[in-house]
């Protein structure tokens, strides 16, 4: 599949970034060298092949009956510790003391 | 004392019989930092104060006599995009050019509670992502065996950080190479543990079911240490495996004999660095000889298909985590945007490299609408052929050994024009991180014109302790020889 001037331009909007005409033609070139090489997983008979998205979901704590497989992670909804807003406002870029500030968005 | 080849034992005795301070030991390392890092430049921040705080507290402890934590005084350092509260964090990225963390990383709380010194943030790849770290905003490091070559990456500054000295210790992490590819291009040893193993809490995320977090140190008795203190489960780590840790440095030294050795002829092709497969075959060779092993051909035939499954995978992962860097709780902010979509748009081209943007860009494309089937969904199958290959391969052998990479370090400029040759320097790591099983580079000699070689041992999910037996071995049977 070949990516063309037009897919660079829908994907970096999807990506929120803003790229220079030399970084556009400079991405449609690596881009297509790294699809085209990516092309070979179609050699590969996967029909019937469950996906595997994470490493545990293959030696996960064991089910056991009447739990949900993911019980090892859960934990009591009770209010813990949080972040002071002061260390949670030290790294804004603007900040009014309780917000952080940034430019309006623009209504249609 | 030669700061050099000083171990983790070492520095205990050192300092428990009171031949050294923890005070002055960080003082000499801070030393030789100054004096010889400007060049190899592995090094981004130094955390000074916290250093000399940590090194009193061993020191009071000391002077007392009163028993002294497993690292009491060891001098390390930590990979930059490992959080530490208060100290300047970048990801080796100008997007987090002035980026102080307010919380740290389990990892390394685990590393100061035992005792250790930080000394500092090492440089690496931009957000982890590179075979080099020329891809670091900050200037590449260069390999202390030869300074015009690359010390690997993406953990490049953590790996010669060790080798050249500056410290006993550090930590890295690897996603699809990033701890031991560097540790076999420096010389060193380089641990990636299982998936869930060790805490990601407070590691700048780069491939959520792909990183890990990992020691570099000069021995594998050192690597089987620091495993046992920073693995375990971490409530805040939903992914980090309710596992128990065992005492991995009490078992380094139970024999290997009739340890079943898988060799994957797919590890071992034609055309390939003829000097880094004698090593690694020699290597191999003395463990059969020497400590018994057994060594047994297999075969892991999806190999071909690890490297584009996990630029798949890890890029769709990374175009996701790193949505965060937008300008507007911390970070690099664009201040010519007069709208709020603006702001996203030019505060992530002015703040990323370029290496990152193209990641993003190919990972935004396998998701996107029409194309998530035929590449994201597609990677996570052959991802499970993958795994499928290492079931098949652990139930007739303990562990694997390959070469960690096809060649010794590279020059530096080398590759950094052609995106897919840099990718390709990772073929025999990224298979390890798609199944999550641990593995481990251990140096098993030198090309004629003095650059290191590793070998890599994988081994079955939680199997750390034949990582270390085996390298133990290995290292006691090579000093024999």
């Amino acid at each position: 599949m070949k990516v063309s001037e037009k897919d660079v331009l829908y994907v970096a909007d999807l990506a929120n970034l803003e790229l220079t005409p030399e970084e556009r033609t400079r991405m449609l070139r690596d881009l297509n060298s790294i699809l085209e090489y990516v092309d070979r997983l179609n050699q590969l008979d996967t029909s019937g092949v469950p996906p595997m998205a994470q490493v545990s979901d293959r030696y996960g704590v064991p089910a056991k009956s009447g739990t949900t497989r993911f019980e090892y992670a859960m934990r009591a909804d009770e209010l813990g510790e949080c972040l002071d807003r002061e260390l949670a406002l030290a790294n804004a870029p603007e900040s009014d003391g309780t917000f952080f500030k940034v430019p309006k968005v623009i209504e249609r | 004392m030669d700061l050099g080849f000083l171990t983790i034992a070492g520095t205990l005795t050192a300092i428990r019989e009171r031949q050294v301070t923890a005070t002055t030991l960080a003082e000499d390392f801070y030393r030789k930092i100054a004096a010889e890092d400007g060049e190899i430049r592995s090094f981004l921040s130094l955390s000074k104060e916290r250093a000399m705080e940590a090194a009193a507290k061993v020191d009071a402890l000391a002077a007392k006599g009163a028993p002294l934590p497993p690292l009491a005084g060891v001098p390390m350092a930590v990979k930059d995009v490992l959080l530490t509260r208060g100290v300047r964090t970048t990801a080796g990225s100008k997007i987090l050019g002035n980026y102080i963390p307010p919380y740290d990383c389990t990892a390394v709380s685990r590393l100061e509670a035992a005792g250790a010194v930080v000394l500092g943030k090492t440089n690496c790849d931009e957000f982890a992502m590179g075979s080099s770290t020329e891809n670091s905003a900050y200037g590449p490091v260069r390999n202390p065996h030869d300074k015009s070559r690359v010390p690997g990456g993406s953990s490049g500054g953590s790996a010669a950080a060790v080798a050249a000295g500056f410290a006993v210790a550090t930590l890295g992490s690897d996603t699809g190479g990033s701890i031991r590819q560097p540790a076999s291009f420096c010389g060193v040893v380089g641990l990636m543990p299982t998936y869930g193993r060790v805490s990601r809490y407070g590691l700048i995320a780069f491939a959520s079911s792909l990183d890990h977090i990992g020691p570099f140190t000069h021995s594998v008795k050192d690597a089987a240490i620091l495993l046992g203190i920073i693995a375990g489960r971490d409530p805040l780590d939903s992914t980090s495996a309710n596992i128990p840790v065992p005492d991995y440095a009490a078992e380094i030294n139970k024999p290997v004999r009739g340890m079943k050795i898988g060799v994957p002829k797919e590890y071992f092709t034609e055309g390939m660095d003829a000097e880094v497969r004698t090593a690694v075959e020699d290597a191999i060779q003395l463990l059969a000889a020497k400590a018994g092993c057994e060594v047994v051909p297999i075969s892991l035939p999806h190999t071909p298909y690890a490297i584009p499954t996990y630029y798949l995978v890890a890029t769709a992962e990374a175009s996701s985590n790193l949505a965060r860097y937008d300008g507007v709780r911390y970070g690099h902010r664009s201040r010519e945007s007069s709208t709020l979509s603006e702001m996203y748009r030019r505060s992530r081209d002015q703040g990323f490299g370029p290496e990152v943007k193209r990641r993003i860009m190919l990972g935004t494309y396998a998701l996107s609408a029409g194309y998530y089937d035929a590449y994201y969904l597609k990677a996570q199958k052959v991802r499970t052929l993958l795994t499928r290959d290492f079931e098949e391969a652990f139930a007739k052998v303990d562990a694997i050994i390959t070469p960690t990479s096809p060649t010794p370090a590279f020059r530096l400029g080398e590759k950094v024009d052609d995106p897919l040759s840099m990718y390709l320097a990772d073929i025999f790591t990224v298979t390890a991180d798609l199944v999550g099983v641990p593995g481990i580079s251990i140096p098993c000699g030198n090309s004629r014109e003095g650059l290191p070689i590793g070998m890599q041992i994988m081994a079955r999910h939680f199997d750390e302790s034949t990582l270390f037996r085996l390298g133990h071995a290995y290292e006691q049977a090579r000093s024999a020889a």
